[in-house]
């Protein structure tokens, strides 16, 4: 019996992952409440990516569990991993993150496009539009950019803006954002991540946000350090 | 919002240079092919009706493809005649509703002269049925009355009223002219598309007018016979090359064969043109094979085309599936989408090309019929062509496979992370 923590939306046990022999990463125990903020930072190579592809199910560890919640991600296939994902996690790229043939509210929408459980929080059909508009202006975007034809015409802010739209709509429990405000700069960036968490609260939304910028840390409710091949906890 | 189709489709319009000139490509091959097989279609259909509405054509014995060639083709010459006896005992025969003979032997500046009856005009059908038609003049009235074909009329520039002189033989060397009895045209045919387009026609009696003062092939000397003499004598042949017959039943036609086989007088033989045409086109179709060959040649270039340009874009693409992957689509969804547009680029090729194909049909419609005769069918795509059409899409889908797998490859070992 894997002793899981109840309130937890996310556990991970005793993960172990690596492309060869060696282990790109080595956490004993990572968590995450329900609505909890979580900010994590850690050296490059420490194994911020691959904690990530293995939160969002892209990837199993080659040891160890991955619960989020009540779905045992690291022992389901490939197939439903990949539709856990679409129905539960919202995923935030540091930049680059639109599809380039798509106009800004199908941008937002293709989250509800991969996802039927997604467009019914989001209202349904028709209403998930209206909700689209809501979050896109919530966040920020003005009148002017969602009207836009093409979304490559937005400044990176804004781009960011409809990336954070398409993670959050439709409510999923989980948003992982990969160092989101890398490419903003302070101003944006503050407003963004100010935002960001505000939306994530209106929707009851676990955050594990990852960053270099230590600054961003004091909006979070714990930061979790990681370093080679260990992992420290300290309150935030 | 959109399925996979939605998806594969606007990705197509972002690059829509490259994706319109893989259409293109891909129409005009399959313009090719489809036009490839409808030429060769109607090609062999019309063909295989150069004679129609004749049950039987008989000659002497030789062999089939052979009488075949001599009689309705008139290529090379017959091994034998038939006596102009055995010919009005088999007309005679009651299951024969009527018989045209023909005599060949004789050119006019390299095209054969085929002595008949006027009820070869009534009579001999091409095509789905068509009639003989003139386009000017009427059939021969006089004894020195010529039909020509519009091949002859368009070659040599004849007109109605254009006087002829008949050589003896065909070609050689030492070729000798019937000139003390000149011949008119009184008639031009309209294109037909088949050996009567090449040929001069007079009648029967004509022929033998020519021929009063010759024997084996040498004008007899000292007994010149002049045209107007030759107004005056008995004209019936004692021999023709060979005959078409129209059967009361078509049910007959093998009762009547075999008669004519058996026949005991003569060794003569009696074919079914349809047959007979089938056969002769198994050995002049050959080149059928290479042109269709060559055409679904270029139907694999196209792909090619196509392939490249898919190809060439996956490496700036693998930031779209990351995107893809992390809202959820599978590595599979990735493979389906990128078979997808291959195959959305091969259908439009298709349309395209359909399109394309049917305005050059339309066309040239007019043009080779007129000048051929040859009947470009402009009806719906055949059985044959919706599995060429099959092919293509499959051959398309299947090219689709390589930057699929490339791309689910990838996007199973990228992940969400893309450095670029």
């Amino acid at each position: 019996m894997i002793p899981w923590g109840d309130a937890m939306l996310l556990s991970c046990l005793d993960l172990r992952f690596g492309w060869d022999e060696s282990d790109v990463i080595a956490l004993s125990r990572f968590e995450v409440a329900r609505g909890e903020r979580v900010f994590v930072c850690g050296p490059s190579g420490s194994g911020k990516s691959t904690l990530l592809s293995l939160l969002a199910g892209i990837s199993v560890p080659r040891e160890g569990h991955i619960r989020v919640e009540d779905t045992v991600l690291s022992s389901l296939p490939a197939a439903t991993r990949d539709r856990f994902r679409a129905d539960h996690i919202g995923y935030i790229f540091q930049q680059f993150n639109l599809l380039p043939y798509l106009g800004v509210l199908d941008n937002v929408l293709l989250s509800c496009a991969f996802s039927p459980r997604r467009e019914q929080r989001a209202g349904g059909h028709v209403t998930a539009r209206l909700e689209a508009i809501r979050l896109l202006a919530a966040l920020g975007l003005d009148e002017t950019a969602l009207h836009k034809r093409r979304v490559t015409e937005l400044s990176v802010g804004q781009q960011q803006r409809v990336a954070a739209a398409r993670a959050l709509i439709g409510s999923p429990e989980l948003i992982i954002a990969d160092e989101p405000t890398s490419a903003l700069d302070t101003d944006a960036r503050d407003v963004f991540l100010r935002l960001l968490l505000a939306e994530c609260e209106r929707a009851s939304s676990s955050l594990v946000f990852v960053s270099h910028d230590m600054a961003l840390a004091r909006h979070f409710d714990r930061v979790v350090k990681l370093g080679a091949r260990t992992m420290q906890r300290e309150p935030a | 919002m959109m399925g996979a189709i939605g998806l594969a489709l606007r990705s197509l319009r972002q690059r829509r240079v490259a994706a319109v000139l893989t259409v293109i490509t891909i129409a005009l091959s399959v313009w090719l092919l489809l036009g490839v097989e409808r030429l060769r279609q109607d090609a062999r259909s019309s063909f295989a009706s150069t004679v129609s509405g004749t049950d039987l054509i008989v000659g002497a014995r030789s062999g089939p493809v052979n009488l075949l060639l001599y009689s309705v083709f008139h290529l090379g010459d017959a091994t034998n005649n038939v006596s102009w006896q055995s010919y009005k005992e088999i007309a005679a025969l009651p299951e024969v509703r009527w018989t045209v003979p023909i005599s060949l032997g004789d050119s006019h500046r390299g095209f054969r002269v085929m002595g008949t009856t006027a009820e070869f005009f009534q009579r001999y059908r091409y095509g789905s049925d068509h009639e003989l038609v003139f386009a000017q003049g009427h059939v021969f009235g006089d004894l020195y009355d010529a039909v020509i074909g519009a091949q002859v009329a368009r070659q040599l520039n004849y007109h109605v009223g254009q006087s002829l002189v008949i050589a003896h033989g065909f070609g050689g060397m030492r070729q000798m002219l019937h000139a003390d009895k000149p011949f008119r045209v009184a008639g031009v045919l309209a294109p037909t598309g088949t050996p009567v387009d090449a040929s001069v026609i007079v009648s029967l009696q004509a022929i033998e007018a020519i021929h009063v003062d010759w024997q084996s092939g040498m004008r007899l000397p000292g007994q010149a016979v002049s045209a107007d003499q030759a107004r005056g004598m008995d004209l019936t042949p004692t021999s023709i090359t060979a005959f078409l017959v129209g059967l009361n039943s078509r049910l007959s036609s093998f009762a009547v064969q075999r008669a004519v086989n058996e026949y005991t007088q003569e060794p003569l033989q009696a074919i079914l043109p349809g047959v007979a045409l089938s056969q002769l086109w198994g050995l002049v179709g050959a080149a059928e094979g290479a042109l269709r060959a060559i055409s679904a040649m270029v139907v694999l270039v196209g792909l090619c085309g196509m392939l490249t340009a898919l190809l060439t874009t996956l490496n700036e693409r693998r930031r779209e599936m990351a995107i893809l992957r992390a809202v959820g689509a599978s590595a599979r969804t990735v493979f389906l989408l990128l078979v997808l547009e291959a195959g959305l680029l091969a259908m439009a090729g298709i349309v395209l090309g359909v399109v394309l194909m049917y305005i050059t049909l339309f066309v040239l419609h007019g043009f080779l019929a007129a000048q051929l005769g040859l009947n470009l069918g402009l009806g719906f795509p055949g059985a044959n062509e919706w599995l060429l059409i099959a092919a293509v899409i499959a051959a398309a889908l299947f090219a689709g496979c390589l930057p699929a797998w490339i791309a689910y490859r990838r996007s199973l070992a990228d992940g969400l992370q893309v450095h670029l």
